[in-house]
């Protein structure tokens, strides 16, 4: 089965250099000498390590325990002898603790080897694999996925969404990954369908993936409950809400989750990990990244154990083309671009991407014209010009007055502005900003609320 | 920026996303219509002469020249090259008749530069139209050369009023080509439109403002005849017969006055029109309403630009509490 055409109100088609590594094959890149795995590679409390230096680890043993409820195990990507823990400076400015491991070369398995692919499972057993293996959202936020395949009590999930939409430039490793693996992806969502008693699954993919689109029909077959939704290519049709509402025509409410929507949304490469984990035992310790940029001379898909640095791979891809102006973890609309190639990757990298230096190169800014480009293209209905005017000027009323708190930094309207206005980057100041407002607020609001109480039951 | 290579060193840019920019700028936009203007342009040199070209070079000069002075005069960078006076210029020329005085032209381009524009802030700032602010300035002052108009093919002086202003009414094929007389850019029809097209196809405006306010027009213009022959007047005749008759001028009303020339690029002008497609509806409602308003019980002839004025200032109040709904609702 299959629903075509989707799409959502807004965002705008950029040209998006896929061609450049969706040509050919998965490879797989030879572990480095050294991994420095970091220990807060998901969201929520970062893993606490439960080794130390002198320690032998093996591949896939692990390293570190969840550090909290909404947290994941870490395992090691190498075998061999644990260097020591350090700490490690990320490109947003915080220092995290990482673990470092010299690798003997010997890739000595260190978890059960085994086969339960025909065994039947229930809900607690798949999620309990899935705990185990350190699962996370891997299209870039990195949530615990156990954690989200527990829906709230009031939330009623009828619908998992495999987020194959792929829509930032550039990137094409789901795009790989279901050309090689169509029949995992379609196990892993009828496996997250079980956890979470789902009547429909779909696949959500771009049309600018026509082989991908054939290869994940053929593995769907005729599932009548499973289908391949067909989305318009048009950024960022992959921001989960869109995503919903092109999927199922349901609009997330402000302030819900997607399981209030009655979704649950994961991503393609989370999909194959769970089949993995669950049927093989196999923890998570290597991903397909997407190495790719008109700054790498092989751009390509690879697959990379965490904690090796952009350095190494790029080596592996053929080093620098000319000089690189930036090195960006992610997507050019909403990745992060980082101080140094000895940064390391994660379970939430889907792509390093490297753009030149005339690519680069900063374009003088112009007064807002007023062209309305902004907020024609915004998919969330917000007008982002008075947004960023608002930020700029830290008017805090007039921003949380035009919905500032409802961005979710997707990007368009800073690519699109004619004037080249930074808009993105001051929304995000001013959603910040006023976030933090409302929070201590409602915290003050509640204290009082609390004070009154506690002054009413001590006058009885 | 620069990046260097030291020992092994790569200095790199980090910024926040998004890390690419659109190859689009203000000045591509401005080329653009200036680009649309050009076959008015021709049309104006065809019906009216040479003397028309002098007229647009006139403005043209006078706009860049004063804002290049007044930048540097408030110690702004110098823009100019983004090409927004150029286009202020073309359509302030386009406002006024072949026979205009050259001086006056100059001060009208210096007020819409320099007062309308640039002493409000500048590009983007600007809180009415300038090309309309600088015809209204030259209505005010020099109403006899503002409505000193010719035949055209001629240049003869007219010698009876225009259609507008009483006289009477022209071929419908005259109208659409552009044989009639006016201001330079009004006449054609067919010129604008063929430029209004090219700016749909590039993006730069969009049909709702333009098509809502000629239909408002319209439809205003239908209704408010009616009622003016119908009841106002001296010698009332039959609402039937005052509908038919004003149904009969509305083709020509709607090729007259700079009706096409104000919906299609002054209306659409960015800085002075609403952001949100809710307000831009409003703000076209009320322009082509006022226009029909102004022509029916007003003394002045055609009505557009004091329409377009008044819709200009109303804009950031359309703004303030227009706001689209954003998607998922207002948050709680």
């Amino acid at each position: 089965m299959k629903l075509e055409n989707l799409t959502f109100r807004g965002g705008i088609h950029i040209e998006d250099f896929k061609e450049l590594s969706n040509g050919s094959e998965i490879t797989a890149m030879p572990a480095p000498e050294k991994v420095k795995i970091t220990l807060s590679q998901h969201s929520g409390a970062p893993a606490k390590a439960i080794v130390e230096k002198g320690d032998q680890v093996k591949l896939g043993q692990v390293i570190a325990e969840p550090g909290g409820f909404v947290s994941a195990p870490v395992h090691a990507t190498v075998s061999g002898e644990v260097l020591g823990i350090e700490k490690y400076l990320t490109s947003a400015g915080t220092e995290v603790d990482a673990i470092v491991i010299q690798n003997d070369g010997l890739d000595t398995i260190g978890y059960p080897e085994v086969d339960r692919s025909n065994e039947k499972l229930d809900k607690e057993q798949i999620l309990e694999y899935i705990a185990e293996a350190g699962i996370v959202g891997m299209g870039g936020a990195g949530f615990p996925t156990r954690v989200k395949l527990i829906p709230p009590s009031d939330a009623d999930v009828d619908t998992v969404i495999i987020n194959a939409a792929e829509c930032e430039p550039y990137l094409t490793s789901d795009d790989a990954m279901m050309k090689a693996y169509p029949e995992k992806i379609v196990e892993g969502l009828k496996l997250a369908m079980k956890t979470v008693d789902a009547e429909k699954g779909y696949i959500a993919i771009e049309d600018n993936k026509p082989r991908a689109i054939e290869a994940i029909e053929n593995a769907v077959g005729d599932d009548s409950n499973i289908a391949v939704a067909v989305l318009k290519t048009k950024y960022p049709q992959g921001d989960e809400k869109q995503l919903i509402y092109a999927v199922t025509g349901r609009k997330m409410p402000a302030g819900t989750l997607p399981a209030h929507s009655g979704c649950v949304v994961t991503n393609t490469s989370t999909a194959a990990a769970i089949v993995d984990a669950v049927y093989y035992g196999k923890p998570l310790i290597e991903r397909v990244v997407t190495v790719t940029g008109q700054g790498v001379n092989n751009p390509q898909n690879l697959v990379v154990r965490f904690g090796t640095r952009i350095k190494d791979i790029v080596e592996f891809s053929g080093g620098y083309s000319g000089t690189p102006g930036k090195i960006i973890f992610g997507g050019p609309m909403m990745g992060v671009a980082q101080y140094t190639d000895e940064a390391v990757t994660d379970k939430r990298n889907n792509g390093i991407l490297v753009l030149t230096q005339e690519q680069v190169k900063p374009k003088p800014v112009d007064p807002c014209i007023r062209c309305g480009k902004c907020v024609e293209h915004c998919p969330h209905g917000l007008e982002p010009n008075f947004l960023a005017s608002a930020s700029k000027a830290e008017n805090w009323e007039v921003a949380e007055e035009f919905y500032v708190t409802q961005c979710v930094e997707c990007g368009v309207c800073s690519y699109i502005c004619p004037s080249h206005r930074p808009l993105t980057e001051y929304i995000r100041y001013g959603k910040r900003t006023v976030m933090g407002l409302q929070k201590a607020a409602a915290a003050k609001a509640k204290e009082e609320a609390d004070k009154k109480t506690n002054e009413k039951a001590n006058k009885k | 920026m620069e990046t260097k290579k030291t020992q092994d060193e790569l200095l790199l840019q980090v910024s926040s996303s998004p890390h690419i920019r659109t190859e689009d700028s203000t000045t591509r936009i401005m080329l653009d219509v200036i680009i649309a203007l050009i076959p008015a342009l021709i049309a104006a040199v065809v019906f009216f002469g040479t003397r028309a070209l002098a007229v647009v070079a006139v403005s043209v000069i006078a706009c860049v020249v004063t804002e290049a002075i007044v930048q540097k005069l408030m110690k702004r960078p110098i823009q100019i090259s983004n090409l927004s006076a150029v286009v202020t210029g073309i359509l302030l020329a386009f406002n006024v008749p072949a026979t205009m005085p050259f001086w006056q032209i100059v001060v009208a381009a210096i007020f819409s530069i320099a007062i309308v524009k640039e002493v409000f802030g500048g590009l983007g700032s600007n809180f009415v139209n300038p090309a309309l602010a600088g015809r209204a300035f030259l209505l005010a002052s020099w109403p006899a050369q503002m409505s000193s108009f010719t035949q055209p093919y001629t240049g003869d002086a007219l010698t009876s009023a225009t259609y507008l202003s009483g006289g009477p009414a022209p071929e419908l094929t005259d109208a659409f080509m552009g044989a009639v007389p006016g201001v330079l850019g009004e006449v054609s029809a067919l010129a604008l439109l063929i430029g209004a097209a090219y700016l749909l196809i590039r993006g730069v405006i969009k049909l709702r403002i333009p098509v809502v306010m000629i239909l408002t027009f319209a439809v205003s213009y239908l209704i408010l005849n009616a009622i003016n022959l119908g009841v106002v007047v001296e010698e009332t005749i039959p609402f039937g017969e005052a509908f038919s008759q004003s149904l009969t001028n509305l083709p020509i009303h709607v090729l007259s006055g700079g009706l096409i020339l104000g919906a299609f690029f002054m209306a659409t002008d960015y800085s002075t029109s609403p952001m949100t497609a809710k307000g831009q509806i409003i703000f076209a409602i009320g322009a082509g309403f006022i226009t029909a308003l102004i022509r029916v019980f007003g003394t002045y002839a055609e009505g557009v630009s004091y329409a377009i004025l008044i819709m200009n200032v109303c804009t950031p109040l359309i703004d303030k509490y227009i706001k689209n709904e954003p998607f998922g609702g207002v948050p709680a």
